[in-house]
């Protein structure tokens, strides 16, 4: 077990878009433990996606289940993950290990339906809601080189603000 | 001591004050730090953290010329940088009601009773000139639960100025 460096801005590696495990093998589940570990060790995270520590293969770990209220399916890895179906829309703030003391309002669809291996390479299928899907999206967006640093909107954006079109 | 100076700058908006601003203190070496800038009716404004081993007096001067030009008055203040210690918010109030003086002073003066620490507060006047409605959101961290809170601002609704107070979680992914 080790905790691994975490690649912050403005590391270009970031950007990459990582590639899709192949073998479910003890390599990989070693890599998975450190990644759980290296999560557990930073500021609250609830996710972390394995680009984050210079591994670009398409693998996350989340866990919503220690916010209150929050639907959740618990501890999860997720690898070669696919949102196959999403629906509706919300903006929500974030932060980024990767991308320390910033925070931003970012839009995130509210329900998703995913695909997902796990360790052992076995198909799952997940319904996600609100804060959950919200993690997942984030984490997701990193496998495809993205940071929410490149979604954010304007701090005055909100969703009850209409734009008024000139007719 | 004082590292940046806050340099705050108003003027009738038009497009180019940014970019001839901040390329004049480019020019004599400054380099900038936070900032908000955002047009206000029909006014652009600026505050701007400016850093640099530049007297109040040598900023000045820099800007003099593009002010002149674009009609701009500003205003410098020695302080401490304090950056790389954002503070987040936990939560939001957002309120809306008829436009009449007191709106803020009130809101927020039950919000400061509460410890509110407000980090942002942004405000518009919208609707039709002979209506206008007033909508203000802030965004700020209170240790107060959100039913404390709400209690606290009830008495607004009797006012006429709807208060609705939401948590702001921030996802750190």
């Amino acid at each position: 077990m080790a905790i691994l460096d975490i690649l912050t801005l403005p590391d270009p590696r970031l950007k990459q878009v990582s590639a899709p495990v192949e073998s479910f093998d003890d390599e990989l589940r070693s890599f998975i433990a450190d990644l759980e570990e290296t999560r557990l060790a930073g500021p609250a995270a609830v996710g972390i996606a394995a680009p984050q520590v210079a591994r670009f293969q398409r693998i996350l770990i989340m866990n919503v289940s220690g916010r209150p209220k929050t639907p959740n399916h618990g501890h999860l890895v997720l690898v070669n993950p696919e949102i196959v179906h999403w629906e509706g829309y919300a903006i929500g703030r974030e932060g980024c290990l990767s991308v320390p003391d910033y925070t931003g309002n970012v839009i995130r669809a509210t329900h998703i339906r995913l695909k997902a291996q796990d360790p052992q390479g076995q198909s799952h299928e997940y319904e996600m809601e609100g804060y959950e899907a919200r993690a997942l999206q984030h984490e997701m967006d990193h496998l495809d080189g993205l940071l929410f640093v490149d979604r954010v909107v304007s701090r005055r954006t909100d969703l009850y603000r209409r734009k008024v079109y000139q007719t | 001591m004082p590292d940046w100076n806050m340099l705050t700058l108003v003027g009738a908006d038009r497009p180019g004050i940014v970019s001839r601003v901040t390329r004049a203190l480019y020019q004599v070496g400054c380099n900038l730090g936070e900032a908000s800038m955002i047009r206000l009716g029909g006014n652009f404004t600026i505050m701007l953290m400016v850093s640099g081993e530049h007297t109040d007096s040598e900023i000045q001067a820099a800007l003099a010329p593009v002010a002149e030009e674009l009609g701009l008055r500003l205003h410098l203040d020695p302080v401490q940088g304090g950056l790389h210690r954002h503070l987040a918010p936990n939560l939001q109030v957002r309120v809306m009601g008829a436009d009449r003086a007191g709106i803020v002073a009130d809101v927020t003066e039950i919000l400061a009773e509460q410890g509110f620490n407000i980090l942002e507060l942004e405000s518009d006047v919208a609707g039709h000139q002979e209506r206008p409605i007033y909508i203000m959101n802030i965004q700020g961290y209170c240790d107060r639960t959100l039913e404390t809170l709400n209690a606290a601002l009830s008495t607004l609704s009797d006012r006429g100025v709807s208060v609705d107070v939401s948590p702001v979680d921030v996802l750190i992914g």
